[in-house]
């Protein structure tokens, strides 16, 4: 047995004066201190962008690095829907409770409390501190901050900047961290990719990088690592992430003693454009705001679907009466607005009926109709435009014409490095913010919850719980990347590159991973069941294989390598597979995104079973050929009575 | 203040008023011109104002210092201009963007055309007018002159060519100006741009009018005829 | 859908680079513009040739990754798009496309399609930014008129991408800088270091090798987020107005 306790540090007391309990015991550093301390971030998302800026104000040497060209790149930046807080401006009844329950019913119970409550505790302090950077929310004709609503809330609690909300909040964030590159206290490091991180004494001292353009790899020592990298949803291949997106940084710290927790929570999002071939290499989301105004719907006769299929009849001319809103008959009391995850189990329901509305047979309609007629094509031009915009461009179709066609997508993870109340992984000096942690979204992500949680880590968390940590560290010099261990890290990446290279088979990286999001769609997808993910697990070996056989990577290592990125990415991506079908496999329970075929209601929603799976599992990497190790962190509720999610009254 | 003239916005902005300030001697150039059509005794008495008034003798360097000031400034932005893309690095297809017009495109070598004809025009009537006078010479009759000069076809047309690039490079450079300047924004923007295809408009078939009128008069024998009888 | 491709080849920023033709066949219209570029480079792998490089990442029209100047226009034969939102429906069968990197001076090739846009950076350390410290004050303390945060918006929208230097014959950053000088100009939040920011800004653009305005107007034509050029002369009175402070 491994000697990893899991240890959520929570702080004792009632659950709201939790956070307030811990900032005014723990240890903190002093400005002259502070200057002697150097931090790693790495990935410049809202997480990481936030946090480099927060400490580098904070007085903290930051080391900031992206696989971009610029950290404004990162994925962040296409969140479209908005983000979330308990400000109650509308005075409907919005309270820091209710995000947290919000929350935590949305997750499906599967969160920790207490991290959750801190979250909607700092959501208030988020949307202060953008505007004060200058985020061009919407706003009203009283000049005052505007709002709408998000799938599994009943209050209007999400802030918003047009359809590009994600976008503003990066650009504030990284506007932060260029106020602190230029006042020297983060340096940034572009199209630099980590490749492994660098323990000594059993502490997060450094990372070796590979600088994408001359292809050299590099040292970076200090006293702490903060990983900000993102989700592992491109596994799939097919996602809503960016290309670039992957989990390789995550990976390498589980491979260096970082546990991952509940990789088998994988977000399906419900409204993305359905994919039109084989040809396709990225699926691209349609804002869950839609659904404010939107209306999903599929025929009621399956003639109809048929006239569809061949085009012989445009989705307007079905009759009203003819159409079955099957959200709004499901899930009378939230509508259109349910969680990604029960609308886009509904939606496969549907299709799998046999309603597909387009050629696939893999498509719903997303209709505005009836809002453009109660409220005008403007009114909605307003809201959504860019929206319809980027509809249009892509498929061709007017939508202010005729419905979107939407199919759900892999869209964000849930599960992420396992870490404790403060943020830390299982390796000490070694933090996870974002979506590369697992701690705040359970089994399911709200809408408009992510961009809250990224800034939430990186403002208001982060710059509190790591000086607990360096408090302990001020007599530690600089860490020297002389060091054996540096050594040895560098030796084992360049080893791994040189291992790729010498493959020299036929097969182009992409290909192979086409080959592994058929196998992750397939039995690792929306619905799972134990023959199919144990078939996963089979395949996926084999997949491992052939590509150790087969892959063939052109160019050199010494040179702008894009190929050889992709392939050192999908050797990861590889072992993100295995861990998400392993999880999935031992939670028979049907919880959140993750979905067991064999453990549902009658009706088919999913069945949780909560007196055998109340625990985040957390997965310890054993070696190359072995199977991880189960850690159980259990989860207890002391605030909120557990219960079936409904969303139906 | 340096650092200012050196940036390449300040650099535009002299580019601007001076510019701006041709612009206005343009339209007063163009109302003086206009006097010929009316009668020579007219036009000769305005010409004798202009060769006396002594606010007129002062402004005379200054308009050529204008003219040296944005003519130089604007060297110094197209030079700097051209680093901008260095000819090693040009694109192997044509742009296609669209642009606010031709002219914008082109103001450098449209302000290149305009200084030939200019030296051109000074060659055909100042020289022969007004610097005449400052050297004590024998002035010729301004009325004369422009019958003269303007009975040549060819140089009827040489000037026409030289209003169309005047045309062209103010129907850009008017709103420009007050772009650079700072004195635009998205409802003024469109106001000022109709403004200045206004503007060139009224100078090139102003100034157009004048050797046409007096080339067709030649044509008709009617020359010395007191007014314009077409 | 056939498409005879010629795509600059250049090994890194100090070789010589050159066009080299292929040919793809079997695209289906609905194919974007980059997974055609993504199938063209794997039949390339197969042939045992070497891919190019180009970059993109989001594939959304929104990180502002994707820089291709397709026959002659920065971000492809469309309006209001990048690269990424290009279809391969707006081609003829049988064209002959183009593919050239964004170029200026201040954007280095670094390999084949992929250009360094550093500068883009160094001008918004310069001053694209309000300074903020620690806590803030309430969200709402200041009313912002819808119109002012509206057209914050509009110039907010800059995805950094470049097109604007890559279509402007100058290779002027103007419509970059000013997006951001403007964004930030219409907020009260921001008019504490407006100077400031304007002066330091327009300093490093210079000093980074981009090329004057003109007002052509190309970059608007260009501008995946359409952003008015009316922000320019925002930019230009920002900067006057600096300047007469001192």
């Amino acid at each position: 047995m491994s000697e990893i306790k899991l240890d959520s540090k929570i702080p004792a007391g009632p659950l709201a004066d939790k956070w307030t309990n811990y900032k005014s015991h723990v240890k903190i550093v002093s400005p002259a201190n502070k200057r002697k301390l150097e931090i790693i971030v790495v990935g410049t998302g809202l997480a990481g962008a936030s946090a480099a800026a927060t400490l580098g104000e904070l007085g903290y040497k930051v080391k900031i690095f992206c696989i971009s060209d610029s950290p404004r790149r990162a994925h962040s930046i296409a969140a479209q829907g908005g983000i979330n807080a308990a400000k109650n401006y509308r005075n409907d009844n919005d309270s820091v409770y209710r995000l947290f329950y919000d929350t935590i019913k949305g997750g499906d119970f599967r969160a920790r409390e207490a991290n959750v409550y801190r979250l909607a505790e700092v959501s208030n302090a988020i949307i202060d501190k953008c505007v004060a950077q200058g985020v061009p929310f919407a706003r009203d004709y009283a000049g005052l901050l505007a709002n709408r609503s998000f799938g599994g809330a009943q209050v209007s609690r999400t802030f918003y900047a047009r359809g590009q909300t994600g976008q503003q909040l990066l650009l504030g964030a990284y506007a932060s961290l260029n106020a602190q590159i230029a006042a020297g206290n983060v340096v940034s490091y572009n199209r630099r990719e980590m490749l492994d991180l660098v323990v000594i004494d059993g502490k997060a001292k450094g990372i070796i990088v590979r600088n994408l353009e001359t292809g050299e790899l590099e040292r970076y020592g200090a006293h702490a690592v903060v990983l900000a990298t993102g989700g592992y949803g491109n596994t799939y291949f097919l996602s809503t992430n960016a290309m670039n997106s992957n989990s390789s940084a995550a990976i390498q710290c589980y491979r260096k003693g970082a546990c991952f927790a509940n990789p088998c929570y994988v977000q399906i999002h419900p409204t993305c454009i359905p994919v039109h071939g084989e040809q396709q290499s990225k699926l691209t989301l349609m804002s869950e705001s839609l659904r404010n105004d939107g209306r999903i719907w599929v025929p009621k006769k399956l003639e109809d679907v048929e006239k569809l299929r061949k085009k012989q009849i445009k989705p307007s001319q079905i009759p009203e009466e003819d159409r079955d809103y099957y959200l709004e008959r499901r899930y009378p009391a939230f509508g259109n607005l349910v969680p990604r995850d029960v609308a886009s189990r509904a939606a496969k329901e549907r299709c799998d009926a046999g309603f597909g509305v387009n050629e696939t047979g893999l498509a719903v309609f997303l209709d505005f109709a009836e809002p453009i007629k109660r409220l005008g094509e403007q009114a909605i031009r307003e809201r959504y435009g860019n929206l319809f915009q980027m509809y249009e461009k892509i498929t061709d179709v007017n939508p202010y014409k005729e419905p979107m066609m939407i199919f759900p997508a892999i869209h964000y993870t849930m599960g992420g490095i396992w870490v404790d109340y403060n943020l830390m992984t299982t390796i000490p000096g070694l933090y996870a913010l974002g979506e590369a942690n697992f701690s705040d979204h359970g089994g399911n992500r709200l809408g408009a919850s992510a961009l809250m949680q990224g800034l939430a880590d990186g403002y208001y968390v982060i710059p509190y719980t790591i000086g607990d940590y360096l408090s302990h560290e001020i007599q530690t010099p600089k860490t020297d990347t002389n060091h054996p261990a540096f050594q040895e890290a560098e030796d084992a990446v360049k080893a791994r590159i040189k291992k790729i290279m010498n493959v020299k088979g036929k097969q182009p990286v992409d290909e192979l991973h086409k080959k592994l999001y058929h196998i992750m769609w397939e039995y690792v997808g929306m619905a799972r069941n134990e023959a199919g993910l144990k078939k996963a697990l089979t395949m996926i070996e084999d997949l491992k294989k052939e590509f150790w056989s087969d892959v063939c990577v052109p160019g050199t290592t010494d040179e702008f390598n894009q190929e050889l990125e992709k392939a050192n990415r999908f050797v990861d991506f590889l072992e993100t597979a295995k861990l998400i079908a392993l999880d999935a496999l031992n939670r028979t329970e049907s919880c959140g995104g993750h979905f067991r075929e064999e453990s549902q209601t009658p009706e088919g929603e999913a069945q949780r079973k909560d007196d055998e799976f109340m625990y985040v599992a957390a997965w310890e990497y054993k070696g190359e050929d072995q199977d991880p190790e189960l850690h159980k962190e259990p989860l207890v509720y002391e605030e909120v009575k557990v219960a079936t999610r409904n969303y139906k009254d | 203040m340096v650092n200012f003239l050196c940036s390449s916005i300040g650099k535009k902005l002299i580019m601007s008023l001076s510019g701006l300030f041709l612009v206005v001697f343009l339209l007063l150039h163009l109302a003086l011109n206009l006097t010929a059509l009316l009668s020579e005794s007219a036009y000769n008495a305005v010409c004798v104002f202009m060769n006396e008034n002594i606010l007129i003798q002062i402004m005379v360097p200054v308009l050529a210092g204008g003219f040296i000031v944005h003519i130089l400034f604007s060297m110094f932005v197209e030079f700097k201009n051209w680093t901008g893309r260095p000819r090693d690095m040009r694109y192997a297809v044509a742009n296609k963007s669209k642009a606010t017009s031709w002219a914008s495109k082109n103001m450098f070598v449209l302000g290149v055309i305009v200084i030939l004809f200019l030296f051109l025009h000074l060659f055909h009537f100042w020289s022969k007018m007004q610097l005449a006078s400052w050297l004590g010479a024998e002035e010729a009759n301004p009325y004369q002159l422009v019958v003269k000069t303007f009975s040549c076809p060819c140089v009827c047309v040489l000037y026409i060519v030289w209003f169309a690039a005047i045309y062209y490079h103010v129907s850009h450079g008017f709103w420009s100006a007050f772009q650079t300047l700072g004195l635009s924004n998205s409802k003024w923007l469109p106001r000022l741009q109709f403004l200045a295809k206004l503007y060139a408009i009224v100078v090139f078939w102003g100034f157009t009018l004048v050797p046409v009128c007096f080339y067709l008069r030649n044509c008709c024998g009617c020359c010395g005829a007191s007014s314009c009888g077409l | 859908m056939k498409f005879t491709v010629k795509v600059w080849r250049q090994k890194n920023a100090k070789a010589k680079g050159k066009f080299e033709t292929y040919r793809v066949e079997g695209i289906s219209p609905d194919t974007s513009f980059l997974e055609m570029l993504d199938i063209l480079n794997n039949q390339l792998i197969h042939e045992g040739k070497e891919p190019f490089a180009f970059d993109h990442d989001c594939r959304e029209g929104i990180c502002g990754m994707c820089s291709l100047y397709i026959n002659g226009r920065p971000h492809g034969p469309d309006d209001e798009i990048t690269t990424c939102q290009l279809h391969c429906r707006k081609f003829k069968d049988g064209d002959t496309i183009t593919v050239e990197p964004w170029r200026s001076a201040a954007f280095p090739v670094v390999k084949d399609l992929v250009v360094n846009r550093h500068a883009f950076d160094e001008i918004l350390q310069a001053g694209g930014f309000i300074s903020t410290t620690g806590i803030a004050p309430d969200a709402n303390i200041i009313p912002i008129r819808k119109q002012d945060a509206d057209e914050s918006m509009d110039a907010s929208a800059c995805i950094g991408c470049g097109a604007c230097v890559a279509t402007c014959k100058n290779g002027s950053a103007m419509l970059f800088v000013a997006a951001r000088v403007s964004a930030l100009a219409k907020l009260p939040q921001g008019r504490p270091e407006a100077a400031k920011r304007a002066k330091a800004m327009v300093a490093k653009m210079d000093e980074l090798g981009f090329g004057a305005c003109s007002n052509t107007g190309a970059c608007e034509a260009e501008c995946p987020k359409h952003i008015s050029i009316a922000h320019i002369a925002r930019l230009n009175r920002e900067f006057l107005l600096a300047n007469l402070q001192d």
